[in-house]
């Protein structure tokens, strides 16, 4: 579904990595690992679209996604170290606007049970400045479960989250999976999936 | 989308309200510097009035601009619209249109208080409100390329000054000259008429600019 080929990516005048060759398929997931500054996000990046690489094609169903454009971004949800959640809202309307900015309003009842699924619904009217870390990166998962992407490009998922939100992070990627969704993640964590389907690449 | 942009933007700078006044304080205070420092002469104040209000706009508006996409590039929020399913120029345009409510529409409604001070007549006063009105979202829009290129640099106000303040040049001329006109008693059609062409030619490439900056700066 989604392959890279012959990926380099260049920052500055480093080079981070060259001639990088993977693929994803539907139920797949790919377990990117590597030290600090191995290029683990500069790859998610250039995956996603964000950034282009040095050289190299990323395809997705066989099409560049550079001319792919706004039909590949609404295939993919990307979750990056930042949580791209602003503090002057609450949780709810954090939730809803960023998803109805993104294409798929939800009503408040529908808000509320995905605060829910991710255990935010007590804080569901604080504003997000009051908000742990770790209930941040919750909160910023919502999109992941709104977003009805095929391909979820995580990077650093675990950071800040206690052991009930890995294991519910845990849960939702197990399930993205079993519905045919893919997944590339970048972690320093093991991610312990009980799914068979799991490819490790590792930059050095 | 579009209106979940524009609404968010504008609940976002409710609740960041003194952002917003200080726009417009700075507006009142400059206009207001220039009959104190050059004397009470009605007929002197009347002849800078026009140049005074527009400059005074367009600095205000420049103080203004890191706002823009300042404040989501932060936060990672600009990467996610960046992402949306839709052309970023219409996330640009949203941001745009909230830019404009939110900084400059408070500067079109105070102005012809403080034209007053410059003992402008009636008429005057409608042709400075219409002048803004058209003149102001081409300040917005051309103002968002600007932010756009300077995201995440150090010294960004003042670049962006430096980048943005000569292309609003022609603004200001077609801006205080229709009000220039209006004072001579000659008629500023044709000047609204020029300013309303710079607003529709600047509406329709300027976001591409804003868009393609956006990207590099996400980058």
């Amino acid at each position: 579904m989604l392959e890279a080929i012959n990926v380099t990516c260049v920052r500055g005048t480093r080079r981070l990595f060259k001639d990088l060759n993977f693929a994803v398929a539907r139920g797949e997931l790919i377990e990117l690992r590597g030290p600090n500054g191995s290029g683990k996000t500069s790859l998610l990046r250039i995956l996603c679209g964000l950034a282009t690489p040095a050289a190299g094609d990323v395809l997705w169903d066989g099409t560049n996604i550079r001319s792919l454009g706004e039909e590949y971004s609404a295939s993919v949800a990307y979750l990056g170290h930042q949580n791209a959640v602003k503090d002057e809202l609450t949780a709810i309307e954090n939730l809803r606007i960023s998803s109805g900015v993104a294409g798929h309003a939800l009503d408040k009842g529908e808000a509320q049970r995905v605060l829910a699924q991710v255990g935010l619904t007590q804080q569901q009217n604080l504003p997000a400045r009051v908000l742990s870390a770790g209930q941040r990166r919750r909160l910023a998962m919502t999109r992941l479960l709104t977003a009805n992407a095929t391909l979820w490009i995580l990077d650093e998922v675990l950071t800040s989250l206690d052991q009930a939100a890995m294991g519910l992070s845990r849960d939702f990627m197990t399930e993205h999976l079993k519905n045919g969704g893919a997944a590339i993640v970048a972690t320093h964590q093991d991610l312990n999936l009980t799914a068979s389907s799991v490819k490790r690449l590792q930059l050095s | 989308m579009f209106s979940w942009l524009v609404w968010r933007d504008l609940i976002l700078a409710w609740r960041r309200r003194a952002d917003v006044l200080a726009t417009v304080f700075f507006f009142i205070i400059v206009t207001s510097l220039f009959p104190l420092g050059i004397g009470p002469e009605r007929e002197t104040l009347k002849t800078i009035a026009p140049g005074v209000v527009w400059v005074a706009a367009l600095l205000a508006s420049m103080l203004s601009l890191g706002r823009i996409f300042g404040n989501d590039y932060q936060d990672g929020t600009l990467e996610q619209l960046v992402l949306t399913p839709q052309p970023t120029y219409l996330v640009v345009l949203a941001k745009v249109l909230a830019h404009w409510i939110i900084s400059e529409l408070p500067l079109v409604v105070i102005a012809p208080v403080l034209g007053l001070q410059f003992g402008l007549s009636e008429n005057s006063l409608v042709i400075v409100i219409a002048s803004l009105l058209l003149g102001t979202p081409v300040l917005s829009v051309i103002g968002s390329i600007g932010a756009a290129l300077t995201l995440g640099l150090r010294a960004a106000n003042v670049l962006v000054a430096l980048l943005v303040l000569p292309l609003y040049i022609p603004v200001l001329i077609f801006g205080s000259g229709a009000v220039q006109a209006s004072l001579t008693g000659a008629s500023p059609q044709a000047w609204l008429l020029l300013l309303a062409a710079t607003l529709v030619v600047s509406l329709v490439f300027a976001p591409w600019a804003t868009s393609a900056a956006l990207k590099i700066s996400v980058e």
